[in-house]
């Protein structure tokens, strides 16, 4: 048992709760448990996963080993308050994907999988978003922007800092 | 031939498709109804063998056949996994789908789960489609609510769950089993095979894996009857008794250099050719086509001169290609560099190898590297013959790997060299005029911050 302040609060508990019913293990929920603990606090710190794996009947090693698998969960540091997945597989890059991407990083002044500073927004690159028939495209959050352009990228960059 | 007429993409474009009320106004839910009430789970799974559908997330296999290898009287529980994690570079085909006629889809799981005596449906949807998400279960909780789904449905002893699960953002998660595993709360690494899912598969109980668009495909093989279904494709090779054909609708993913990108229904078979130019407008920008993506990044590379091949699953294999694959198109257009297209591939599939398997996990990383380094004018032209023999010796089919990604990451490879070996010879003599012919071994390069 961890003596670290507790990070799960009884609404998340309750909710990674609500998904037992649906699988025959615990560790089924793992993904689900993982998605709502990083839905709220935009990271899941080691202790969310200690808290997980107690939830889980698990090892939180197990919980970690799975986590570190998929790229998806930040770690250490929360992502920013937007975070924005640009394109850069091939229909997007046919189109002058890798370069929004690059005008809105220098925008934003800061490097793919990174935060600015302020906090706002973290801008990475994705593989396929499934949004081929919009490419150049962007998820940001639950949007998706599409058939996107280097001025409109910019445009959503300052938008999500407030300066414009 | 009858004039085509779209039946997958028939509702997407009505007003509020995504609602139970347009759907049944359109005569939705008949079939499942009658599947139900009149036929019995074995005259389903003979119904969909007869009318040879293939799954249509990639790798073809028939549908029908598929569901008859569950072991018979099996004490259950038995589950089917709906693979919604298309995440193949080019497709979308389930994406639009699930977010404009999802009902299409959820009644061909009812009806594949009432096939299979499964109780219990999961959907693995990619994280990346929140909109699929909230319509996927818009839709699952209309049906819960007008008694298709849940406990005893209309009034019969079957009883259906379906869930939702999110992935998170990861390739590996669309092979059937790295799907079962991820489901499953672990890391999504394949597993070696058999025993197949059928068998066992997750939660160590047999197992369906379907594509989405395979469960549209299934709901209206039910509507319209088997033989309507093999009325369109491609006929199954007499001389060749393996071959189940390539029937029915396809949703064919058409992007990159085209004048308008879009998922068009055509009926398997048709050419790369047609759906470039009498659905897609042509090439963009008045310009010519230098080569096209067959059926996702993974299935390699058509050159021009192979753009009548008919994109129907025996079609691309002929010209060299892996197959039909996702039959997600990407064109690209004459300007493009091939050696700018496989830094790309390589690029994607060494970022989303899941390194359990040695060949495809170091294979993918130094093809990589050879195309950073032959893309910053430091390449020799015995790359070439390095990038092949890797191309050449990872995955299933040379029989080095668990699963067939790098199957997918060894064709672009193969491909692209082979068929446009002149080229990459071209550029690699003229961005390092004094060290192309270098063929010394190369030091170790620092680890690269390339993807």
């Amino acid at each position: 048992m961890s003596t670290a302040e507790h990070v799960l609060t009884d609404e998340m508990i309750a909710e990674i709760k609500s998904y037992f019913p649906r699988y025959p293990t615990r560790q089924a929920v793992t993904l689900p448990a993982l998605h709502i603990v990083n839905e709220r606090l935009r990271e899941v710190p080691l202790q969310a996963v200690v808290e997980i794996a107690e939830l889980l009947g698990l090892a939180p090693a197990e919980v970690q080993d799975t986590l570190s698998f998929y790229g998806f969960f930040k770690q250490g540091a929360p992502h920013g308050e937007v975070r924005a997945w640009v394109c850069r597989s091939i229909s997007c890059a046919l189109r002058g994907g890798e370069e929004v991407l690059e005008h809105m990083c220098h925008v934003a002044g800061i490097e793919p999988g990174e935060t600015t500073a302020d906090g706002k927004l973290t801008l990475e690159f994705a593989e396929c978003l499934g949004a081929c028939d919009f490419a150049p495209c962007m998820l940001a959050g639950k949007t998706l922007h599409k058939d996107l352009t280097k001025e409109t990228g910019e445009q959503f960059v300052k938008q999500v800092r407030g300066s414009r | 031939m009858a004039k085509f007429e779209p039946v997958l993409l028939a509702n997407v474009d009505n007003p509020d498709s995504h609602t139970l009320k347009v759907y049944e106004a359109s005569g939705g839910y008949k079939a499942m109804k009658r599947a139900l009430t009149e036929m019995t789970p074995v005259a389903v799974i003979d119904l969909v063998k007869s009318s040879n559908l293939r799954g249509r997330g990639g790798a073809g296999f028939p549908t029908g056949l598929k569901w008859s290898f569950l072991p018979k009287d099996h004490p259950g529980p038995i589950y089917m996994c709906i693979n919604a994690d298309e995440s193949e570079p080019g497709t979308f085909n389930n994406r639009i789908l699930m977010e404009e006629d999802p009902h299409q889809v959820i009644e061909g799981i009812i009806i594949g789960c009432f096939a299979t005596r499964a109780q219990t449906a999961y959907i693995y949807l990619r994280y990346e489609y929140p909109l699929s998400y909230d319509r996927l279960q818009g839709a699952i909780d209309e049906c819960y609510k007008a008694g298709y789904l849940g406990k005893n449905i209309l009034g019969k002893e079957f009883s259906l769950d379906i869930y939702l699960h999110r992935g998170a953002a990861a390739y590996i998660c669309g092979e059937e089993t790295g799907l079962i595993e991820s489901l499953e709360g672990k890391r999504a690494w394949p597993r070696i095979k058999p025993p197949f899912p059928a068998v066992e598969g997750v939660f160590r109980k047999p197992t369906v894996v379907n594509n989405i668009e395979t469960m549209a495909c299934v709901t209206q093989i039910l509507a319209r009857g088997a033989d309507w279904f093999k009325s369109i494709g491609i006929p199954a090779d007499p001389k060749n008794p393996r071959d189940p054909g390539s029937y029915g609708p396809k949703l064919y993913c058409l992007s990159g250099h085209v004048n308008k990108p879009g998922c068009y229904e055509a009926p398997l078979g048709i050419t790369c050719r047609q759906l470039i130019d009498e659905f897609g407008g042509g090439v963009w920008k008045g310009r010519k086509a230098k080569a096209a993506i067959p059926g996702g990044i993974s299935m390699g590379l058509l050159s021009e001169a192979e753009l009548d091949t008919p994109l129907d699953f025996a079609g691309p294999g002929r010209v060299g290609c892996l197959g039909l694959g996702t039959a997600a198109v990407v064109v690209l257009d004459e300007t493009v560099s091939m050696v700018d297209f496989l830094h790309n591939s390589c690029r994607f599939f060494a970022h989303e190898s899941c390194g359990q398997c040695t060949p495809c996990r170091e294979g993918t990383e130094w093809s990589l590297r050879m195309l950073d380094r032959i893309k910053a004018g430091k390449g020799r032209l015995r790359d070439l013959d390095l990038l092949l023999e890797i191309g050449d010796t990872i995955g299933i089919i040379p029989g080095t790997t668990i699963c067939g990604l790098s199957d997918g990451a060894a064709w672009p490879i193969k491909n692209a060299i082979r068929k446009f070996r002149g080229e990459f010879e071209e550029y690699i003599k003229r961005t390092n005029p004094t060290g192309y012919m270098v063929t010394d071994a190369v030091d170790a390069l620092p680890i690269l911050a390339a993807h």
